[in-house]
Order: structure tokens, then sequence, then C-alpha cells
């Protein structure tokens, strides 16, 4: 009897190892249906998707110019003071006053992406950038200025 | 208070074998299979194991204290550092205890799309469970089966979240960016790929009479011990507990749909084995039943820019992967909480897995702890 059970047992544990390793054999001679990348030589045909959160970006257009108007409200959504925002004044053809960006500070160091900067800025002035690619060799590289040097606010943004 | 079993198990530790070599050995912090720096103390006889102490604080970042000093759009993004693998519905929970807080409206779509999210990333995290459970145990390759139905999700999750794990998609009020266009055909995708592959993983572990033996009457906790512990979610559901939030107190749209609560009675570690294989299939149940019908509308009620809460104490609770993750605010008026403590299921099941391992070897262990489908982040917060 108990012989019997030793070698049903043994049996069925080798038909299931079986029915487990026909799964398996599947794929070993279907290798189209595997869907493993091979990073980082797709690099040229590797798209992120549209919305994906790598970096804040400000996009500058064609006369180097942002829509920031240095309203610190993004400063103020960051949870990790991520962003400061350096603001100067500058004269208007009227002659008066007025507030405008300076710098834009980011430290990438402290950013985890979160994007509520973006959802809280009010001109869009700021977005979330597709490269994820981060590293450099000096941790004071990660902090950068966004705004382009001699750019100014596009016409028309308030 | 003694049960039956616990009693047993004492007299078989204490009679036969007191103090006379006890080996006391560290499993972790750092250790393949504890996935993350927990740190048991473990005292064996032999190979049996008398005791189990786990000891935690090895990743707490404070995350309670945090968000004392963040403001209630602000705190919903560390939420996701805590359990990790359904950072969706932590984010929920607390979307949801600040809108309950401030009687917000949340509009239907939005409701639709948080549900759809919600059980998308229950999937995504019983499916790594799996792949994961099966490595402690030695089998390597369902690691690679889950992970491809689980790549589907996360790129389904980059496209309309922006993220593939911390997604910080919710916000009080609804969700941060409407659906993209291509989410419900890759959605309705990906239900196909699953059910052309769950039949794998039966054929693969769950029929294997090795795993079996592995799994069946090891790891046992009664249905008053999963009480008395306070566990929640699969582990609890395997004893035997009626204990589904989204049956008990239905939240956003789940009292609309059609689900059944998996319930198992025989409390091993094959029983919640089975309990989150059925539970990844209910999941897909629910968005079979949402995904056709989602309403068109704002995906985001108008809220003012700076929440302010009013004083009081608001509590409120979600079903996550790992069972029942209460969220609770006190509040003194102002634009940041006075205090606020999550309630993390993770942390309570942990808490049973000395009285389940008790008496048994150690090869067991592993495998119970691999049902209990640890995070440790979670534990320690």
């Amino acid at each position: 009897m108990f012989i019997k059970e030793y070698l049903s047992d043994i049996f069925n544990a080798t038909k299931s190892l079986f029915t487990g390793m026909k799964r398996t054999g599947y794929y070993f001679v279907h290798p189209k249906e595997i869907i493993t990348e091979q990073y980082p030589d797709n690099r040229d045909t590797l798209k992120m998707a549209e919305r994906f959160r790598g970096e804040v970006i400000m996009p500058h257009d064609e006369n180097n110019e942002h829509a920031c108007t240095g309203c610190t409200a993004c400063e103020l959504a960051c949870p990790n003071a991520t962003i400061k925002i350096i603001t100067k004044f500058e004269l208007t053809p009227e002659g008066k006053k007025k507030k405008a960006l300076d710098t834009f500070v980011y430290h990438l160091e402290l950013c985890t992406m979160c994007g509520l900067c973006v959802e809280a800025c009010p001109t869009g002035a700021i977005q979330m950038g597709q490269n994820f690619e981060h590293s450099v060799f000096d941790r004071s590289m990660l902090t950068k200025k966004l705004n382009n040097p001699g750019s100014k606010i596009r016409e028309g943004v308030e | 208070m003694y049960t039956e079993t616990q009693i047993l198990k004492d007299t078989t530790q204490t009679a036969a074998n007191g103090s006379e070599g006890e080996l006391v050995i560290n499993v972790g912090p750092q250790h393949p299979a504890t996935h993350g720096v927990l740190h048991l103390v473990i005292t064996l006889n032999g190979e049996t194991i008398k005791k189990v102490e786990p000891h935690l604080g090895y990743i707490h970042r404070s995350i309670e204290k945090m968000c004392e000093s963040l403001t209630y759009r602000q705190f919903i993004y560390v939420t996701s550092r805590m359990d990790y693998l359904s950072a969706h519905i932590n984010n929920h929970a607390c979307a949801m205890t600040v809108e309950k807080a401030m009687q917000i409206e949340v509009p239907q779509r939005a409701q639709y799309i948080r549900v759809l999210m919600d059980e998308l990333t229950r999937v995504a995290s019983h499916e790594l469970w799996w792949g994961a459970m099966a490595m402690d145990l030695g089998a390597f390759t369902p690691f690679f089966y889950a992970f491809r139905e689980r790549e589907t999700i996360n790129e389904i999750m980059e496209e309309t979240c922006g993220a593939r794990l911390t997604m910080n998609y919710m916000v009080p009020g609804g969700v941060m960016a409407d659906l993209h266009p291509d989410f419900v055909r890759k959605v309705k995708a990906f239900i196909q790929l699953f059910k052309d592959h769950i039949d794998e993983y039966d054929e693969l572990v769950t029929g294997n009479v090795i795993f079996q033996n592995r799994m069946k009457g090891i790891g046992y906790l009664s249905k008053e011990d999963a009480i008395s512990f306070g566990c929640s979610g699969p582990v609890a559901r395997a004893s035997g507990v009626n204990c589904d939030i989204r049956k008990l107190s239905p939240y956003e749209v789940y009292s609309q749909v059609e689900f059944d609560e998996v319930l198992q009675t025989e409390g091993d570690s094959f029983a919640r084995y089975l309990v989150r294989i059925a539970e990844m299939k209910q999941s897909i149940r629910i968005i079979e039943q949402l995904i056709d019908g989602i309403p068109e509308g704002d995906f985001q009620a108008k809220t003012k820019a700076v929440l302010k809460l009013p004083k009081g104490e608001f509590y409120s609770r979600v079903e996550t992967a790992r069972g029942e993750l209460g969220v609770y605010i006190v509040s003194e008026g102002g634009t940041t909480p006075y205090r606020i403590k999550f309630r993390s299921p993770g942390f309570s099941n942990l808490s049973a897995l000395d009285h389940m391992v008790r008496g048994s070897k150690i090869g067991d262990l592993m495998a119970t702890m691999g049902t209990l489908d640890l995070v440790i982040p979670d534990i320690d917060r």
C-alpha cells in the first residue's frame, strides 16, 4: 500500500512538472511572443508616453519667449521645495514697474515627479518632459535654470 | 486570550525542548526572501520554529509626520510611497478623506476612472505577488510570466497618469487629468491578454504537486485569530472573515457593480493563494462592467486653490490589494493637518506571522511569508 502511494506520488509530481514544462517549452519555440525590450540598444526607437513625467521643462518658442509670469504658484504647490523662483522688476513702456521672472531654479535632485507644479501653473508655462536619463557626474549639475538666458515673457500672457 | 492551538504549540515548546539546543538566527534586514528591509529574529529548535520576532523601523520615513507639514493637495503624493504596489488606492483613500471632510461631490466620470484604476492596480499588485511568491518557493519562471501582464498595466498607467508606479493621479475632487484616448482600447486588449494567460498560471503553479505540498496546511490561521490579530484583505478572507470594504461600506461606484467577495475557509497558505488568484478574476469582472459605460463629463470637481478642512476628525477606509487601509485626519481648521494616522494592512497581517508559523519548519516560514504579501514600506511608513 505504502509503495503504491509512494510511486503514485512520484508519478503525479513528475506529471505536474511536465505540465508546467510544456508551457515553458511553448515559449522556448515561440520567441516572437516574448516581449522583452533591449534597453539601451533601442534608444533610437524608444518613445516614452506623452504624459510621462520625467523632469520639469519650460518650453520656449522661436523668439526665445516663455509664458512664466513669476507668480510662484508652482513654488507653493511643490511639496519638496524643488522650485525656487527669483523675480525682478521690469519697467513697462508706460513707465510702471512690473514683476517678471528672473531665474527659474529647478532642483532635479529633490524632485519626485509628482506633477503638482504643472497642475498649479495658471499659464501653462512649465511641462513635464520625457527625458528620464538623469545621471550626471556631479550633483551640482542637477540644479538647473529652466529659463533660457535672455528670454522674456511672451506678449499677452498675464 | 489563549486559543486552543496556541496552548498546544506552547506545550510542545516548553515541555519537550526547553532552552537547550535553541538557535537564534537573523533573517534580514537584507535578505532576498523578505522583499525589503524586514528583520526577523527567529528562534529555532533544530529546524522547528519556536518564535518569530519581526524587528521594524529599517525603512521608517516618518510619512505621518511629514504629512503634517504638507497641505491637503501635497500630502497625497507621499502616500504613494507607503504601499508602492497599490499606490493608486492609497492616493484614493487620502483624496476620499479630504472630500468627505470638505463635502466635495466627485463627478460620476471621476468615480468611474478611480474605480477602474483601483482595480487595475489591484490586478498589477496580485500579479507581482504571484511571481514573487513563486520565486520565494524556488520557481523562477512564473516571475517573468507575471511581469508580462503587469507590464501591460504599467504601460496603461504610464500613458494616462504619467508614471508607472507612484502615479499621484488622484487629487481632491477627482483625478488629475482625463483618460488617455487610447485607454479604453488598451484596457480591453489587456483583459483579453489576461484571460488568455490566467490558465497558464494554474498550469504552471497551482496544479503542481510540489507546490501544493508546500502550501496546503501550512501557516494555518483560524477565523478567530484572524479577527483578533486585526488581519484584513486576502489574508483574513482566506480564513473565512467577511472583510471586503468594497462590500461592507461601498465607496465610489462599487455599489453599482457586481462582484463576489472571494472567501475560503481553510485558512492555510494555499487558501490565501487561491483567494488572490480568484480576486484577480473578480477585478477583471469589475473592469469589464465599467469600461464600456464611462460617462461623459468633468473629471475633476471645481475646488478652491487652497483647501482648508473644517475643524474635526475624519476617517475613511478603502480596500487595497493587501487589505483595509484607513486614513485618519485630525484638522484644526488650517491648511495642513494637525495629525494624520494611517492604518496599514501590512502591519496587522505581519503581526499574525508569529502565530502562524510557530511549530512549523523554517522552509514553511518563507512560504507563509510569501502568501502574506508583505510590502515593508507599508508596514514601517
